[in-house]
């Protein structure tokens, strides 16, 4: 029980997947905009995270592993993301017609967000059994779910706000990105290792 | 026709920035100078130097921005920026320490995002952690209060310490030592008990001898500031009660490797940061549940990164971590609006 509590603390806070590992990056800064959409986002990523990292931890023990092809790891993986988000753009796409559009491309994008594929790799790298691949999938996907629902609120403070031309849009919202990055340095030290 | 005029006596709440600014720097005065009795004469050198360069660069952002200088300049807002940050820096810190973090925090933090009134951080929080994140030898080393180390830094031997450097003054040693925040820490981390550890000559009656004064001197400025409505007490009471409740339960489950609530109070930031800091009315959130959310979620945060982070002082994190929920929290607390939502039909108003 603490050792999943110890997971869940260093995925969503310590090792906060983006503002302290710099994973998933894309999303963070494309979806943003909208608090709307990046609910949605925050919770398609949510699943596909959960599944996908549950899915290749069983694609690396059955299939890579006693075949001996652990070379093919990255390819599998991606493989194995990319059938999941599939799967996932399906049901959006059966359950909530409106999400779908909104979220657009970044729907298929969520393939080549590296945070996926990070937790995968990290997964193994980690010697991750079944339940704590799920957990750190899962953690990592609340933190960033979380990051992202909170900087969509504040960029979409910052958009009314006073900013010189030459900021405006992308750069500010890096800026900001950075002070938040900042501010979770606070809770290093909080799990050892 | 004659027009009603209003006759006095009219009711002028002096609530300018100006006004509110002028007052925050007032209620700062007595903490001051218990600083300056127990740690010398460093914090005064820093401010004066913090002043002169946030004001400077202040007027270099508005000129630059092409708004009218004078005005902003002079509504007081960098040198209380100033002026907080150097409350949290080592009063004896280099120089070239308080000009980085005094630009960072009212270049970067205040007036990239536009300007007073726009920025979501709170721009002293901001450059202080930067600063910590950045140089932490110089952020860490701090003085003991003269009363302990018996050497007093004047002002020429805090200058010379602050611009040349300490390494002619032969006392730098003495001066120098673990705050109480850092040595509760370290001393718990080597498997000590609170009662052995706080019978070190650091400690005082609360928190660390020099420091509990430092905290007695905020609170009488913050209470002024209450009393004057310059600050409401929503914040304050959140950030102070639910720090000590934390503090308070986990001395009860454990009285071995928890310090009292009130080390927690009187130690560190916990004052300057309730009155003075998370009070911010620009990055702080606006509504009365949301202020009380905001003030509890800085508490939890600072109990949390002081008893389990690698940090020995959590408020300025946890100050800027809930600034970044700000958005968030008032999005959840907004007031109903009159004659809208439950309790009324909808479309009649």
């Amino acid at each position: 029980m603490s050792e999943i509590l110890l997971i869940l603390v260093s995925t969503i806070l310590v090792n906060n997947f983006v503002l302290v590992k710099f994973l998933g990056l894309c999303p963070f800064m494309g979806v943003s905009r909208k608090l709307e959409t990046a609910t949605g986002m925050g919770l398609a990523t949510t699943f596909v995270l959960t599944l996908s990292s549950v899915c290749s931890y069983l694609v690396n023990t059955y299939v890579l592993s006693p075949l001996g092809i652990e070379y093919l790891r990255t390819i599998a993986f991606i493989l194995v993301i990319a059938v999941v988000v599939q799967f996932t753009e399906m049901v959006v796409h059966r359950t909530s017609p409106l999400l779908y559009r909104v979220l657009g491309i970044f729907l298929p994008l969520i393939t080549t967000n590296c945070a996926v594929l990070g937790v995968a790799l990290l997964n193994v790298q980690q010697d991750h059994g079944f339940v704590e691949s799920a957990i750190y999938g899962f953690g990592a996907a609340m933190g960033f779910s979380m990051v992202l629902i909170l900087f969509a609120a504040m960029r979409e403070r910052i958009a009314a706000a006073d900013v010189p031309v030459p900021f405006q849009g992308a750069s500010i919202s890096m800026i900001t990105a950075g002070m938040m990055s900042l501010a979770f340095m606070g809770f290093a030290g909080l799990v050892k290792g | 026709m004659a027009l009603n005029r209003p006759i006095a006596p009219l009711v002028h709440g002096d609530h300018s920035v100006r006004g509110v600014m002028v007052r925050v720097l007032y209620a700062l005065v007595p903490a001051l100078l218990v600083y300056i009795g127990f740690f010398g004469f460093g914090i005064l050198i820093h401010m004066v130097l913090a002043v002169v360069v946030a004001v400077a660069a202040e007027a270099l952002m508005l000129w630059l921005r092409g708004r009218p200088v004078r005005p902003f300049v002079s509504d007081g807002s960098a040198p209380v920026t100033a002026v907080l940050l150097c409350f949290a820096l080592p009063p004896l810190a280099p120089w070239w320490i308080t000009v980085i973090g005094v630009l960072f925090a009212i270049v970067v933090a205040k007036h990239l995002y536009g300007g007073l009134g726009n920025n979501p951080f709170n721009p002293a929080m901001a450059g202080y952690v930067l600063l910590l994140v950045s140089f932490p030898l110089p952020m860490t080393t701090w003085p003991v209060a003269f009363t302990v180390s018996g050497e007093y830094p004047g002002p020429l031997m805090s200058a010379a310490i602050i611009f040349l450097g300490p390494d002619g003054v032969a006392s730098w040693d003495a001066i120098t030592g673990a705050t109480p925040l850092d040595l509760m820490k370290t001393q718990l981390g080597l498997n000590q008990v609170v009662p052995e550890i706080a019978a070190h000559p650091v400690f005082g009656d609360f928190g660390g001898k020099g420091w509990e004064w430092l905290a007695n001197a905020f609170f009488l400025g913050g209470l002024w500031l209450l009393y004057k409505k310059v600050i409401t007490w929503h914040i304050p009471v959140a950030m102070l009660g639910s720090l000590f409740l934390m503090s308070l339960v986990f001395a009860a489950i454990d009285p071995g490797s928890h310090p009292s609530p009130l080390f927690h109070l009187f130690s560190g930031g916990a004052m300057i940061g309730a009155f003075f800091i998370a009070t911010d009315p620009v990055s702080a959130a606006t509504s009365p549940r949301g202020r009380l959310i905001y003030g509890a979620g800085i508490g939890i945060l600072t109990f949390v990164i002081r008893t389990w982070g690698g940090y020995p002082d959590g408020v300025a994190f946890a100050v800027l971590l809930m600034n970044m929920m700000v958005p968030t929290i008032d999005y959840y607390t907004k007031p109903r609006v009159f004659g809208h939502g439950p309790g009324h039909d909808h479309g009649r108003g």
